[in-house]
């Protein structure tokens, strides 16, 4: 059912899609505050939420690749804020040794980047996106993991 | 095949200026399972939501989609407008396209805002494919509380409970209810006599009906959740029967042995068996068993021979009671920071160095020097009295960061009691800054200051010692720049405000969280000041951090009617984001009941017909589970999943990205 709308920016060239897995109480309050503040930053993000970052499955993120993402942004409470106390540090936890393995995978961590950001933080969420944009956008499109999909497909 | 609406709203100009709404709602229509498109000016608007209601029930939709603003805004609106057609209020899912896309991209041709809402609302279609009907959570409440802290904030929270008609269960730790205010002598600022307004309403929570007093009692065990705690307290032996005892007194009188008083802070001496002060509540006497020579070494038992009602029994031991209660209000109140940690200051060291709070006793009509000013050392009447504030307090290296808050003022009431009561007598005061926020508290210092003759001095005391019988205070006065040295005959420290020893073991009793200082935090500092982050458990006074009386008396009626608002109903609805497990699967390994915040996570027996435990898997309580979804994670057999965030939605909308 995917429908992947591709499209490119009104600069024209490559535009990366970046799938971001956000908590409901920190990031995600903080991703609309940049909204009405009228901040501005790069549309190639879209965002999940979730309601901690500790109901995060390391599958999300391997789905999220094998779906045509060039790259994917967690983002949750800052550790000790967590709307349910300890979520974010499971999220944590898990995220260090689903990196190793994801490394071991071959996949490129520039690709996947791990954030804290607050309700409060939508300058951070702003500069945060920007970065991850422009830094997936230099590596160019992900093609490793887009092709596992098809393939799959065509054996199934 | 799903029936699903698809409802594109412009927010007047606030989406359409940088996204093609029409677009959006067209190119939705074309994906299988949407029977129904509209954008509309504003969907949050009454006409708005009548077409929304019009389309389920003309359409027959069997779930939609609202793409707007973020669903922390309108997410309550369009579900409830969505059940009044008659779906499933968690049938309807919120695309968030202005705070996280038409807000941000401000792209005038709308080609990224409207790319980017497309994909959004297309993720939540195939989330919203596989969402399943949910139920509104409903708990049953029991409607009697526990207040935890006879101060005046537990007393309050308990006589407004009481008041609403419900039963509570006032639970002190000490002989009598009352706390720090009974050892006052006047508050600040109208001079009331604290005795005057206190015991009034110690007395009223002992006569209500509804309010049952455990004193000498503390709280050892709590399980369950919001509106089903149970709570086990241990009431400690009195070895005085409460039922019996008249409070006739004549044991005190005839007790032989006589030890420091904890009430009048080591300012004088009460007998082993006591109440603590004259006006206690319940006036019960206790025995204090440590320094009782009959339960010590079987020995004496005076009081027991002249106790007419024959009520004292030295082999009474302490009782484990269980109560079944549907909320808590901790009140458990603050303590002063140990002087003994300013020996600068000399306390410990020179007799007549003394804090703020046993100044109160001195300065109490109820207390040891009936109310005059008599330096502790040899009785005399000091004629000079230095007062030194922030001891302890903003003094990040021996003491707290933080600024005690009522100490500048209880400051400025003392040396207004010390002029009324030692005439002629000069009061100076050490400050670092003068604190007094609040209503008529500016105007009480400065009545201090330039009515009543207090010398002011801003800053620190580097120094006390003792000569000729004179306490030597040394210090700066840096608005003159002067050092100075003044002759005092009593020194009086203004000590931190600080937690309650064991408060921080009491909190993980009760899965309530506390600061770095152990006091209690607040679900939200600004919004939810009386709530705690674990459902139930409401906090007044100054467990949560230094506040005055009003303040205190404010936050206990504010936890009342948080408990009253809770008891309003039999049952309590709660949103139905929660776990469950799936029981086929589940093989015991437990990873998802260590990961849990809450315990919400049990294990389960299943059982055979005869009875015999075939296998254990986990359950979630409904009551206590919060929904953050970190046992989902945590389950490495896949059998445990979070309603309304399922892996089945989330998968759907990854796919669909």
């Amino acid at each position: 059912m995917s429908g992947h709308t591709e499209h490119s920016a009104p600069t024209g060239g490559y535009e990366p899609k970046i799938m971001a897995f956000v908590c409901n109480w920190c990031t995600y309050a903080g991703a609309d505050l940049a909204g009405t503040s009228r901040m501005e930053y790069r549309p190639n993000v879209r965002i999940i939420k979730l309601p901690c970052t500790g109901r995060i499955d390391p599958l999300f993120i391997i789905k999220a690749f094998e779906n045509g993402a060039d790259g994917v942004l967690v983002s949750g409470c800052h550790p000790g804020d967590c709307h349910y106390t300890t979520g974010n540090y499971h999220a944590r936890r898990r995220w260090i040794g689903f990196k190793h393995l994801m490394e071991f995978a071959g996949i490129d961590m520039r690709r996947l980047h791990f954030s804290w950001v607050s309700a409060s933080e939508a300058i951070k969420w702003v500069d945060l996106i920007n970065k991850v944009t422009d830094e997936i956008k230099a590596l160019g499109p992900f093609m490793e993991y887009k092709g596992l999909k098809a393939t799959e497909a065509e054996q199934g | 095949m799903p029936r699903i609406g698809v409802f594109v709203c412009q927010c007047g100009n606030n989406i359409a200026a940088t996204v093609d709404t029409k677009k959006v709602a067209e190119e939705m229509g074309k994906l299988p399972g949407v029977v129904y498109t509209c954008d509309y000016k504003f969907m949050c608007s009454s006409p708005g939501q009548e077409m929304l209601r019009q389309a389920i029930k003309e359409n027959k939709l069997d779930g939609i989609i609202v793409s707007a603003c973020s669903p922390h805004m309108h997410e309550k609106t369009f579900r409830k407008a969505a059940e009044g057609a008659g779906l499933n209020p968690y049938q309807c899912e919120i695309t968030n396209i202005r705070e996280q896309c038409s807000w941000v991209h401000h792209d005038k041709t709308k080609a990224a805002g409207t790319v980017k809402s497309i994909d959004l609302t297309r993720m939540t279609i195939q989330r919203l494919k596989k969402n399943q009907p949910l139920k509104k959570i409903k708990i049953p409440v029991k409607k009697k509380a526990m207040v935890i802290g006879g101060g005046i904030a537990g007393i309050q929270a308990a006589l407004d409970i009481a008041e609403g008609g419900r039963e509570v269960i006032l639970v002190e730790k000490e002989p009598s209810i009352g706390g720090n205010m009974a050892r006052l002598s006047e508050t600040f600022p109208t001079m009331d006599c604290s005795q005057c307004i206190l015991t009034p309403k110690m007395v009223e929570a002992e006569l209500n009906e509804n309010i049952t007093l455990y004193t000498y009692s503390e709280v050892e065990k709590v399980d369950g959740y919001i509106g089903n705690f149970t709570v086990t307290v241990r009431r400690k032996s009195k070895y005085v029967d409460e039922e019996r005892c008249t409070g006739c007194g004549e044991c005190i009188e005839k007790c032989p042995f006589k030890v420091d008083s904890q009430f009048e802070l080591g300012l004088n001496k009460r007998k082993v068996i006591y109440t603590p002060f004259p006006q206690s509540v319940p006036n019960v006497p206790v025995i204090d068993a440590p320094n009782c020579t009959k339960i010590q070494k079987d020995k004496c038992g005076a009081c027991a021979i002249v106790c007419g009602p024959k009520c004292i029994d030295f082999k009474m031991e302490d009782k484990l009671v269980t109560e079944e209660v549907g909320a808590i209000v901790v009140a458990t109140g603050y303590q002063n920071m140990p002087n003994e940690r300013f020996g600068e200051y000399g306390y410990g060291r020179i007799k007549d160095v003394i804090s703020g709070m046993q100044f109160e006793r001195l300065a109490s009509s109820s207390g040891p020097t009936g109310g005059e000013i008599r330096r502790p050392s040899d009785g005399k009447i000091p004629q000079s009295v230095v007062f030194i504030q922030c001891v302890g307090s903003r003094d990040e290296k021996k003491g707290v960061s933080y600024c005690s808050k009522i100490c500048c003022m209880y400051t400025a009431k003392h040396t207004k009691l010390y002029s009324h009561k030692v005439h002629g007598g000069q009061s100076y005061v050490f400050y670092m800054d003068i604190r007094s926020g609040g209503k008529r508290y500016e105007e009480f210092v400065r009545g201090a200051i330039e009515h009543e003759g207090a010398m002011y001095l801003r800053g620190r005391v580097s120094r006390v010692y003792e000569k000729n019988g004179k306490i030597m205070v040394q210090g700066a006065d840096t608005l003159s720049g002067n050092q100075v040295e003044i002759e005092a005959d009593m020194v009086v420290l203004a000590t931190a405000v600080v937690s309650r020893d064991g408060a921080d073991t009491l909190a993980q009793r009760l899965g309530i969280g506390y600061d770095k200082y152990k006091f209690y935090n607040e679900y939200h500092p600004k919004l939810k000041p009386v709530e705690t982050v674990t459902a139930g458990i409401y906090l007044a006074g100054t467990c949560m951090g230094p506040m005055d009386i009003p303040e205190s008396v404010a936050q206990g009626s504010a936890a009342a009617s948080k408990v009253l608002a809770l008891f309003s109903a039999d049952e309590m609805a709660r949103e139905p984001i929660t776990s469950v497990v799936n029981r086929t699967t589940c093989n015991a390994c437990w990873d998802c009941v260590t990961a849990c915040p809450y315990t919400a996570i049990e294990r389960e027996a299943i059982k055979d017909r005869q009875g015999n435990v075939v296998r254990w898997v986990a359950k979630v309580n409904d009551g206590v589970c919060q929904g953050c979804g970190v046992c989902v994670a945590a389950c490495r057999s896949k059998s445990i999943d979070l309603k309304g965030y399922t892996d089945e939605q989330v998968f759907a909308a990854i796919n669909a990205f």
